[in-house]
């Protein structure tokens, strides 16, 4: 990608947003459910049930409730959460962190994960073995992840109690925080005890959202390292002594990461979506679990704050995606 | 002295079990040490097969039945691994057919030749970049420092080949495997590509088993020519005897199909589907006897 591309890219960012917040702030507003509805407790009067729609602005026409509200978002107000009272912009802010580790982290696990499983599938290729890993890759993709989070909490936290099951850290721990990157922020200042409760929590979600992806990662770099192997380079480098594992890891390793990479990277944004369900089995404290309390309590201000924050982790992810192909790949990089 | 390479009675089928194919029925030659021999035959002859089996580049369906493959002595099929990727490479070297797609994309020129050299030569990180810069400027590669630290899409074809030639000959190997290196390249750079793989040759002492349909090419630069038709060898002489006097129809049916100045194109003629189909019949009789026994 040259630096052209690069440039037209970001200036595509805002309008593309733009469009996210048209059509999220339309959408809330004409499906059924209302924000109203849920917070006035039972036999509230008319005249009240008025008053707090005008509060919120909700009594008036949609398009200018937009205006309204673009215009604050513009200035970085995103306005308040209507069910928890507090600034939309400060609540996502300190539960981004949370996600954005749980999401690094299966993340890890899934690319090592199906790193293993390619080479493994690519080296017994041909033999009987080479089935058994296709096989149990396509039933770890079709396994959502929502799904091995039941699993693993059944498994793990109930029938063998392992590892907790709820919650970011246990709360009788003695610590206090100067950011939300709870996990960096231990590893950074050495409280290793705290980094390893922290991990203890994160590992039945990270694992439930990696499995898929591991699988996935897997089914295209297996591919990907078998098509490499069969080029005239691999095979010619057979013919100067270079030993099987050495031609996968050094010739067919560096061109099977570029459609891996390509393809696989942006399927990151499946793991995030996963994040929503999963931190909720788990009661995991991040954006995710957040967006399902405002979608039950019809909290607009927070909804639109959410999907947002999810539309710029896509785009961002996309972006870093097609930056990292270029890296790889030389015959893009020279265009 | 012994041979370079000895291919005896070579047995090749491919496909799967039950329905496999023969495609080398007994194919012998050998190749004396700085000898330049043709290995010729129409496409489906056997000739890269036989190429390809003495680099251990069969496809992996493909199983060598019988027969033997000596280099300097040793049967190849018979040694160890270890030992058999120690040879490749450095003793025997491989000419590919395809500069463009025998490159490897994603590395640099130099990364390619200097991984060869430290492997093969243990030579260390700069001997290898000094070694690999000499090694270009033997193939005529102007602004070698530059073109090591280029990628493969960054230069021409005939560039390519060159640093394949280079490749080849980087360790003094004393075979080199030319897999119809001209083919894929334009009529000017061949004949450059084939001065080069002389020139080379002669500085290198290697021998050459220079794998081809192409009769010209032939006549140009090998001394002597075998000749495959069907998986096995129909004709196998000094180059100049078989091209003037072929004892077999094949080879004359093969020559009669090569264009030539001194003849108009109406003279060319097509090897008769008849010759083609009696020597199919007979490589199958000949299988069937081999099968049952003599009766």
């Amino acid at each position: 990608m040259r630096w052209g591309e690069i440039i037209r890219r970001l200036v595509l960012i805002p309008p593309t947003l733009f469009g996210v917040c048209i059509i999220v702030f339309v959408l809330l507003r004409v499906v059924p459910g209302d924000p109203i509805a849920m917070m006035i407790p039972p036999g509230a009067s008319a005249a009240d049930i008025d008053r707090l729609r005008a509060f919120y602005g909700l009594d008036q026409s949609i398009p200018q409730q937009f205006i309204t509200w673009f215009g604050q978002a513009l200035s970085g107000n995103f306005g308040r959460s209507i069910s928890l009272h507090q600034s939309v912009f400060e609540l996502v802010l300190a539960r981004l962190p949370a996600t954005l580790e749980l999401s690094a982290m299966a993340t890890l696990i899934a690319v090592g994960l199906g790193t293993v499983v390619a080479f493994t599938g690519v080296y017994v290729r041909g033999r009987g073995a080479e089935w058994a890993i296709d096989g149990g890759i396509g039933v770890f993709l079709a396994i959502p992840d929502f799904l091995w989070a039941l699993i693993l909490l059944l498994l793990f936290g109930v029938l063998i109690p392992l590892l907790p099951i709820t919650g970011r850290i246990d709360p009788q721990l003695d610590v206090t925080f100067h950011t939300n990157f709870y996990l960096i922020e231990s590893l950074l200042t050495g409280r290793l005890d705290v980094a390893s409760a922290l991990l203890q929590h994160m590992i039945l979600p990270a694992v439930a959202l990696a499995l898929p992806f591991a699988a996935l990662v897997a089914r295209i770099l297996k591919a990907s390292l078998s098509e490499a192997e069969d080029q005239d380079y691999a095979q010619i480098a057979r013919a100067r002594g270079f030993s099987r594992p050495a031609i996968l890891l050094r010739e067919v390793f560096p061109n099977a990461l570029i459609p891996t990479v390509a393809l696989g990277g942006v399927q990151i944004t499946l793991l995030l979506g996963g994040t929503v369900l999963v931190e909720r089995i788990f009661s995991y404290e991040g954006i995710g679990n957040m967006a399902i309390d405002a979608v039950i309590n019809r909290d607009f201000p927070l909804i639109q704050g959410l999907i947002l924050t999810f539309a710029i982790l896509f785009i961002a992810l996309n972006l870093a995606v097609d930056l990292l192909v270029t890296l790889l790949d030389p015959r893009l990089r020279h265009g | 002295m012994t041979a370079v390479l000895a291919v005896q009675d070579l047995h090749v089928a491919i496909g799967p079990r039950g329905k496999a194919a023969n495609v080398l029925r007994g194919a012998s030659l050998e190749v004396q040490a700085g000898e330049v021999r043709g290995l010729v035959g129409e496409s489906g002859a056997g000739k890269s097969m036989l190429g390809r089996a003495v680099l251990g580049l069969l496809p992996a369906n493909a199983v060598v039945q019988s027969g033997t493959i000596q280099f300097e002595g040793r049967d190849l099929l018979a040694m160890p691994e270890p030992e058999r990727r120690s040879l490749l490479g450095r003793r025997i070297a491989l000419i590919p057919q395809d500069p463009m797609t025998s490159l490897n994309p994603v590395k640099r020129v130099g990364a390619q030749i200097s991984i060869m050299l430290r492997h093969h030569l243990a030579l260390s990180k700069r001997e290898a970049l000094e070694r690999a810069t000499e090694l270009l400027t033997e193939v005529a590669i102007r602004e070698p420092r530059r073109v090591l630290d280029l990628y493969p899409h960054e230069i021409s074809g005939g560039m390519r080949q060159r640093v394949l030639i280079a490749m080849a000959f980087a360790c003094d190997p004393s075979l080199v495997i030319a897999d119809e290196p001209t083919t894929a390249l334009d009529v000017t750079v061949q004949r450059q590509v084939l001065q080069l793989v002389e020139r080379l040759r002669q500085r290198h002492g290697a021998a050459i088993l220079f794998v081809t349909h192409d009769l010209g090419v032939v006549a140009k630069i090998c001394r002597t020519m075998t000749v495959l038709h069907a998986g096995r060898v129909l004709e196998d002489g000094e180059t100049a005897d078989v091209l003037v006097k072929p004892r077999h129809p094949y080879t004359r049916a093969l020559l009669a199909a090569t264009p030539r100045a001194d003849r108009p194109a109406e003279a060319l003629r097509p090897v008769p589907p008849a010759l083609i189909e009696s020597l199919w019949s007979e490589a199958h009789r000949l299988d069937r006897l081999a099968v049952a026994g003599p009766a």
